[in-house]
């Protein structure tokens, strides 16, 4: 017990988060709807998605500052639906830091251990632990208002780990940060999680940000789960075309399919038409959808069909053009990497387009 | 032009030092000097008489603190002094009684009604509280309603009214609405996650309250106290209508009245009252300092408001009740006493009539219209400064532009008594061709409240001009406008609501008010309103008719505030349309 942090406890006893089909509404605003999802024992779990889509009423539902319909919480296989916040030992980090100006630091991170009646020789040593990891301690005395935006960041962290949450839930942590401290703090928070191996999820609208820090991913729109997946499963196998879209820049061909002398074709809207291959599945209604990566300028890549199109815009972005292609009724963008001496196309050259038909998917809706 | 549009505004560092050197326009330093001047005369010169007075031997001039050694030694004084903090504490003490459960239930809870109640919260402002003491007494005095039925039911009295207790009832009933707006201000001020960030790691209930939300609504809380300290510290007419002659503003104003504007006493009790006031502004500051809790973040909006049980509910609304009861019992007396024939040792009157507003219409429509001449002139006047200084101080690099602000604020450390005393010492000695005294003229009066009610205004002026991005401005000269112009068409349209809000203010409280004008009114064919109640209200036969007036005051102030708000609502709807 003379260890200053029993921080090595908390990783072995991380816990699950189980929700099951939570439903919540606000009055005729249906705002999640059957919410289904698992969060696996001491992972970085991200809720990503567009503002509105439920994400963060998701997070304050499991600290309990939102009461759900409808379905369960559990959290380490105890259900704690019915419990109000105080009781159900999930940290929160706020968006705002939600730092109280009228207590110092010290008092800010000691408030949960005087709030659970923790012997005052155990709260200093628990606040001083807490902030030493947060590498804060020469600042215990100063108000949060003296402090700048990343440190007000970090004591908000502190003061919810001293209370050794089971579960600590960031809503849009970075958003109230530049965006070079975005980058470094980001990184401070995957680190502090995996020497706590606490079992955390992260609010975020920025696919970035999830990407980059987060074990798994929830893709929501529209209070729907959309998708669940690691950042590279979600980014090369999108479910649907929202999933797609969301996660990097997804070029989308519309088009219907014909069959023509045991043949299958599919023929973009605007009258440009293509074969399928023979064991690729097209479901009911979809729609050709590919990186810009996957495409490049005839004569540039190895595709295995070619389309015609008008360029509209062309871009220098330093390692790679971009140029907007008109194909069909369609616009799509193709990065081609930039090589020394190469011009750019200008507006209203006529190419053709080399796509890799193995690396497009076929998603309907 | 092109360098009378630049001159004034050197705020980008590439500005030629030609510019530089020229502070503001000739016209600005113009203004500047005229509102200097005026303050200079009606502010600063009248209450620096009152301060030399003090400190000056009486006849020979010289420095002395004789004067203060006198007030020391003197039990009366010293009595008196002790008896003003008394009341003014314990006013305070009694109005945050009031004004607590009403912040807290109606900031905290789904409560039906939390608009009315805020509403009838102000409703004790736009009375004078004198008025309110007369019909106390006869609800709340040893013969009053409550005591009668007290006395038939279980055989006690209570003495609410009984000396000082009766200044502190009246005051707190009064002035509680100081403590109930910055208070629910505070309150709604409280970003919601600092109270959720509580509840997530494990407080509730009254702890959270205690630990969160009470030390976070504290410096709206301590500005409201102060307020009111200061308020019922200045408050001259209550006491002296309650028949409490010890306290100090009653003090200052009979030493000057009854022995002469000569005595120097008068004058020392005022240094003590502007002592006292600065002291209470001064413990309001400090309180505020670096404490400017308004926390609330974008997407938060104030604390979670909860909806209650059943009982709690019950318990709410008898609560707020019983206060507003309280609070509204001088304005249900005033009605009553107004239509009674005679209401004394009885629960209520013994008969209604009319006769009483007949009187007041025939014979006292002078006051209304007095009053309602000082007041306009005065809000007026409020307004023009508050505008220009506003300006002067928001869009100019004059100079010294700050102590317009600060002298022009600091009327409101000067309590109306001294003020009075001021202007009659002062303007006693500057006579008018025709040989009468400045100080008898009724538009002493008129300064004297113009003076009283500038900071409110300035305020108003000033926030409404805060809230003008400088760029709208600067689109219009870059389109070809003069400064001047430009004042006319795009900031002064813009700054129409908060302009009206400051006269309303002004208005309001300059009809009302009486500390400064019992001074200064020379003949009844002068007096406002506040005045003829108070004379009215001094002999038994006269409450009838003063409380018909003190109705039709209310209902004029009522009147005049509500159409005005009307006025900004829509004109704050047109602009928002517009955008």
């Amino acid at each position: 017990m003379n260890q200053p942090f029993p921080i090595s406890k908390l990783g072995t006893n991380a816990v699950d988060v189980d929700i099951r089909n939570v439903d919540l509404s606000y009055g005729t605003n249906h705002v999640l709807k059957g919410i289904d999802l698992h969060i696996r024992p001491g992972e970085f779990f991200a809720f990503l998605g567009p503002s509105g889509c439920g994400k963060t009423t998701l997070l304050r539902l499991i600290a309990g500052f939102n009461q759900a319909d409808g379905g369960e919480v559990l959290v380490g296989g105890r259900d704690v639906s019915r419990l109000p916040p105080w009781k159900r030992d999930v940290g929160m980090v706020f968006q705002s830091y939600a730092l109280w100006p009228h207590m110092t630091v010290r008092r800010n991170v000691a408030f949960g251990l005087e709030e659970r009646k923790v012997p005052r020789s155990e709260i200093d040593r628990r606040v001083a632990a807490a902030l030493e990891l947060v590498g804060l301690a020469h600042l215990a005395d100063r108000r949060p208002s003296q402090l700048s935006g990343g440190q007000q960041q970090r004591v908000a962290v502190a003061r919810t780990i001293a209370i050794e949450p089971k579960v600590l839930l960031l809503d849009e942590p970075l958003s109230n940060l530049d965006a070079k401290m975005r980058v470094q703090v980001r990184r401070e928070l995957r680190d502090l999680q995996q020497r706590l191996g606490l079992t955390t999820i992260f609010v975020t609208h920025d696919q970035e940000e999830a990407n980059t820090i987060c074990d798994r991913i929830a893709v929501m729109n529209d209070g729907v789960v959309q998708q669940v997946g690691t950042p590279m499963e979600l980014y090369e196998k999108p479910a649907n075309l929202f999933v797609a879209n969301f996660l990097g820049t997804a070029n989308i061909l519309p088009g219907r399919v014909v069959h023509e002398g045991g043949e299958r074709f599919f023929d973009i809207d605007g009258g440009v038409r293509l074969p399928i291959p023979a064991q690729v599945v097209v479901p009911e209604g979809a729609k050709l959808v590919f990186r810009p990566q996957h495409a490049s300028l005839a004569g540039h890549g190895a595709g295995d069909v070619l389309l015609p199109g008008i360029i509209v815009h062309s871009e220098f972005l330093g390692s790679t053009l971009r140029y907007v292609v008109r194909i069909g009724a369609a616009e799509v963008s193709i990065d081609t990497p930039f090589h020394s001496g190469e011009t750019l196309h200008q507006p209203g050259t006529s190419v053709e387009i080399s796509l890799s038909l193995r690396s497009a998917l076929w998603l309907a809706a | 032009m092109a360098g009378a549009t630049t001159a004034g505004r050197a705020h980008a560092p590439s500005v030629s030092s030609r510019f530089m050197r020229l502070s503001a326009t000739p016209g600005q330093i113009a203004l500047a000097l005229g509102i200097t001047v005026f303050l200079v005369l009606f502010l600063i010169v009248p209450v620096g008489t009152v301060i030399y007075v003090a400190f000056t031997e009486k006849g020979t001039g010289e420095f002395t603190l004789v004067n203060f050694l006198d007030f020391a030694r003197t039990d009366l004084f010293i009595r008196s002094f002790w008896n003003s903090v008394y009341v003014s504490a314990m006013s305070v003490v009694v109005a945050s009684i009031f004004a607590l459960p009403l912040a807290y239930i109606t900031t905290r809870f789904e409560f039906r009604g939390a608009m009315l109640i805020q509403t009838l919260g102000f409703l004790p402002l736009i009375m004078p509280p004198f008025v309110g003491a007369v019909a106390m007494l006869l609800l709340f005095g040893r013969n009053g309603t409550v005591n009668l039925l007290l006395d038939e039911w279980f055989g006690v009295k209570i003495p609410f009214m009984e000396g000082l207790n009766g200044v502190i009832f009246v005051q707190a009933v009064h002035y509680f609405p100081f403590i109930l707006i910055n208070l629910s201000t505070a309150l709604r001020n409280i970003d919601r996650s600092m109270e959720e960030a509580a509840q997530n790691l494990g407080s509730s209930g009254f702890r959270l309250f205690h630990r969160i939300v009470f030390p976070l609504a504290m410096p709206g809380y301590i500005a409201g106290a102060s307020l009111v300290f200061v308020k019922v510290f200045d408050d001259l007419a209550t006491p002296l209508l309650l028949n409490v002659k010890d306290m100090l503003a009653p003090q200052a104003y009979l030493r000057v009245t009854s022995i002469g504007i000569a005595d120097p006493m008068g004058y020392v009790i005022s240094v003590v009252l502007i002592c006292m006031s600065i002291l209470a502004m001064w413990i309001s500051a400090r309180a505020m300092r670096g404490k400017d809790y308004a926390t609330v973040q974008r997407g938060g909006g104030g604390l979670a408001k909860r909806t209650m049980r059943p009982w709690e509910s019950a318990l709410a609304y008898a609560t707020v009740l019983l206060i507003l009861l309280l609070v509204l019992a001088p304005h249900i007396g005033l009605l009553l006493l107004s239509f009674a024939t005679i209401w004394s040792f009885s629960p209520l009157p013994d008969a209604f009539t009319l006769a009483h507003y007949g009187r007041v219409f025939g014979e006292s429509f002078v006051y209304i219209k007095n009053t309602l001449l000082y007041a306009s002139i005065a809000g007026l006047i409020d307004v023009v400064l508050g505008i220009a200084i506003a300006y002067l101080v928001l869009r100019t690099k004059l100079i010294g532009r700050e102590w317009l602000d600060w002298a022009a604020t600091a009327a409101l450390a000067i309590p109306g008594v001294v003020l009075g005393i001021g202007y009659l010492r002062t303007f006693y000695g500057v006579q008018l061709p025709d040989g009468t005294p400045l100080a008898t003229l009724w538009i002493t009066i008129v300064l004297a409240l113009a003076i009283r009610r500038l900071p409110y205004a300035l305020r108003a002026c000033y926030a409404a001009l805060q809230q003008i991005s400088v760029s709208l401005e600067e689109a219009a000269e870059n389109l070809g406008a003069t400064k001047m112009r430009t004042v006319r068409r795009v900031v002064l349209p813009l700054m129409a609501g908060g302009i009206l809000a400051g006269f309303v203010t002004s208005f309001a409280t300059a009809a009302v008010e009486l500390s400064a004008t019992l001074m200064l009114v020379q003949s009844n064919a002068d007096a406002p309103l506040a005045y003829g109640l108070y004379v009215f209200m001094q002999s038994a036969a006269g409450r009838g008719p003063g409380a018909a007036l003190g109705v039709i005051a209310v209902l004029l102030v009522a009147l005049c505030t509500f159409a005005s708000h009307m006025i900004i609502e829509k004109s704050q709807k047109a602009k928002g349309a517009s955008r």
